[in-house]
């Protein structure tokens, strides 16, 4: 089977954000990027998946400016065998993506596509269900367990209520939650290697997808900082102040 | 403008999520009606007519929508999505689930997990794990929305039942099926509605020791919760998981105990109205937004908080 793997490029989870002063968005030059940790996990799904036989290739794409071609080598460098960029300069959002994606899946025809649940810059949690519902295939979302038997997968998704178990009828999309692996980094050699494997770039004009933005994002701002706390000395002054100055207990 | 909400329920009891979409929707406008998908639910449905604000509810009752599938429950809603101009669910992972492909398939973008509403088509949502909070304006004709239930006051007062009108469609989901569901039993409150949430992390070191935090959990009627390296450790199942990934609770009292504090953490719990924290780091990022921070080892302090607590509610 063939597997696709939608990679997104975001602010590395471990960096504090700064929002530009001026309120239009949150300050991108010279900040740490990185694969969506999400993402990393849908690559890694997809390695193993390969790995033990079950699925013959892997394509990873992303939807975004040139930059996002560091992000697909990386995937490339942790196993995926081909790459393809859809350019675009602006950002796009969720629904757009999933068009992009749509395309794409119309022409590589894979079996399986992966996504991460939920990009960490954006918090959408959103282009997984969409392609889904665009393609009109079987979806498994915030999957913590993926098991392939002939032409159906059995995922196991993280809900709000315990752990949901679905079949699915292939071709299926999936999206990943944190608790399906465990991603790999990538090794040197294979980081160059990674440097041979096709990467292609398709102008986002070729998918001949409706791309417009349909919100507009009026301001950005720093949620209100909570008033500054204080240390208490023991267990017998924490108890007294929740009782008597917070009156929570 | 007339808004659709759509119920989350288990076919016996409404969550009480589903009331914090009627006060929401109320700031847009007065018509609001509701969706209850499921079967045998009727009861369900008859207790959301009875809540005050809702002006008719549309139940679809058979035995293939038993489950919530995405696949089932999109198709249905798009099929009476024309007449309104809101459809709003919340975003757990019920409404997250379905919703942006009930959006993809009506072709219109979805707007996450809203935290304020500032008219019937501008809307702030929290981004960046809640560093960052975007105001955003839709231009869409009809908005799809999933709404952080903790940001508005659920609907409690009561109404003269408004009318339940049963919806004849039929589904014709033939790409997934449900095969079960492992529930993670608990004679405690809900996370997300709980008064109390106490929650451990990785300094709780095992299972066994989250013991400590149940003994608590007791005295104050509280929930339990974890960060997530608690959760990948197995100390404590994947629903308990607060932060950007897992659950966003705002309760009354929220006490941290063996939590660093970092980013996607916060997120999830940030929006309590009191936060305690005991850690042994003084230096822990969790103190920056606790009301009351005690450095402390968490296992001599839960033992003591035990105790004196006792002494407290026995005074
Ligand atoms: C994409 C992504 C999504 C994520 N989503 C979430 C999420 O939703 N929720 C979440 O929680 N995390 C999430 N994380 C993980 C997050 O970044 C942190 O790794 C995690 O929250 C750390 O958990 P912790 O505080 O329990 O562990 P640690 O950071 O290891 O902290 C343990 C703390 O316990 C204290 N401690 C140890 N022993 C004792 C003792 N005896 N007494 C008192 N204190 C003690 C230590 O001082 C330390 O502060 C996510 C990460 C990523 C990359
Ligand atoms: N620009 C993009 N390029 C490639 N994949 C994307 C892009 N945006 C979102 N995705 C995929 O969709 C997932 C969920 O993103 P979101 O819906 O934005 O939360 C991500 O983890 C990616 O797998």
């Amino acid at each position: 089977m063939k597997i696709m793997v939608a990679v997104k490029r975001v602010v590395d989870a471990y960096v504090a954000i700064r929002i530009k002063n001026d309120g239009s968005g949150v300050e991108l030059a010279n900040t740490k990027m990185a694969m969506n940790p999400f993402c990393e996990i849908a690559v890694e799904e997809a390695v193993r998946l390969k790995e033990a036989g079950l699925a013959e290739s892997i394509h990873v794409v992303s939807v975004g400016d040139d930059a996002c071609c560091e992000t697909l080598r990386q995937a490339l460098a942790l196993g995926a065998d081909c790459a393809t960029l859809v350019e675009t300069s602006e950002p796009l959002q969720p629904l757009a993506v999933a068009k992009c994606l749509k395309a794409l899946v119309e022409r590589e025809k894979p079996d399986l596509v992966i996504l991460g649940k939920q990009s960490i810059d954006g918090d959408n949690n959103q282009t997984g269900q969409m392609l889904a519902g665009l393609l009109g295939w079987a979806q498994g979302t915030f999957v913590s367990k993926l098991t392939l038997t002939d032409g159906q997968a059995i995922v196991v998704r993280e809900v709000d209520g315990g752990l949901e178990t679905l079949q699915l009828t292939l071709p299926a999309v999936i999206t990943t939650d944190l608790r399906l692996n465990e991603p790999r980094y990538a090794a040197l050699p294979n980081i160059m290697k990674a440097k041979q494997k096709p990467l292609t770039k398709v102008p986002i004009v070729e998918l001949k997808v409706e791309s417009d933005a349909r919100q507009t994002l009026m301001q950005i701002s720093a949620p209100e900082p909570r008033s500054k706390g204080q240390r208490v000395n023991s267990v017998a002054e924490l108890v007294a102040k929740l009782h008597n100055e917070a009156k929570v207990i | 403008m007339s808004i659709l909400i759509i119920a989350e329920h288990n076919n016996k009891q409404l969550n009480p999520v589903t009331s914090s979409l009627i006060s929401a929707a109320q700031t847009i406008s007065q018509e609001i009606e509701a969706l209850v998908v499921g079967h045998q639910c009727q009861s369900v449905a008859e207790g959301l007519a009875s809540l005050a604000g809702i002006k008719k509810v549309w139940l679809v009752d058979q035995s293939a929508c038993k489950y919530p599938l995405a696949e089932t429950i999109a198709p249905i809603v798009e099929s009476i999505a024309d007449k309104y101009t809101h459809i709003v669910a919340p975003a757990t992972t019920f409404g997250k689930n379905f919703m942006p492909r009930l959006a993809a398939l009506l072709d219109v973008a979805q707007i996450s997990d809203i935290t304020q509403i500032e008219s019937d088509d501008t809307f702030v949502r929290p981004i960046y794990a809640g560093n960052a909070l975007a105001k955003v304006q839709s231009k869409d004709t009809k908005k799809i929305i999933t709404l952080r239930p903790t940001a508005f006051p659920p609907v409690t007062e009561t109404q003269t039942p408004a009318t339940v009108e049963a919806l004849n469609i039929i589904s014709e989901n033939t790409l997934s099926q449900f095969v079960g569901l492992e529930k993670s039993e608990s004679v405690r409150p809900e996370l997300t509605s709980a008064k109390v949430v106490i929650s451990g992390g990785r300094g709780l070191q095992s299972a066994d020791n989250f013991h400590l935090l149940e003994r608590i959990a007791d005295q104050l009627n509280a929930a339990i919760g974890a960060s997530r390296a608690a959760v990948d450790a197995g100390f404590v199942p994947n629903d308990y998981q607060v932060g950007q990934t897992g659950k966003i609770v705002a309760p009354e009292l929220y006490i941290a105990v063996g939590i660093s504090g970092a980013i996607q953490h916060l997120a999830g719990m940030k929006d309590s109205k009191v936060i305690v924290a005991i850690n042994k780091d003084e230096d822990a990022p969790i103190f920056e937004v606790a009301d009351y921070g005690l450095v402390a080892d968490l296992f001599e302090a839960l033992p003591a908080l035990e105790k004196a607590i006792d002494e407290l509610k026995t005074s």
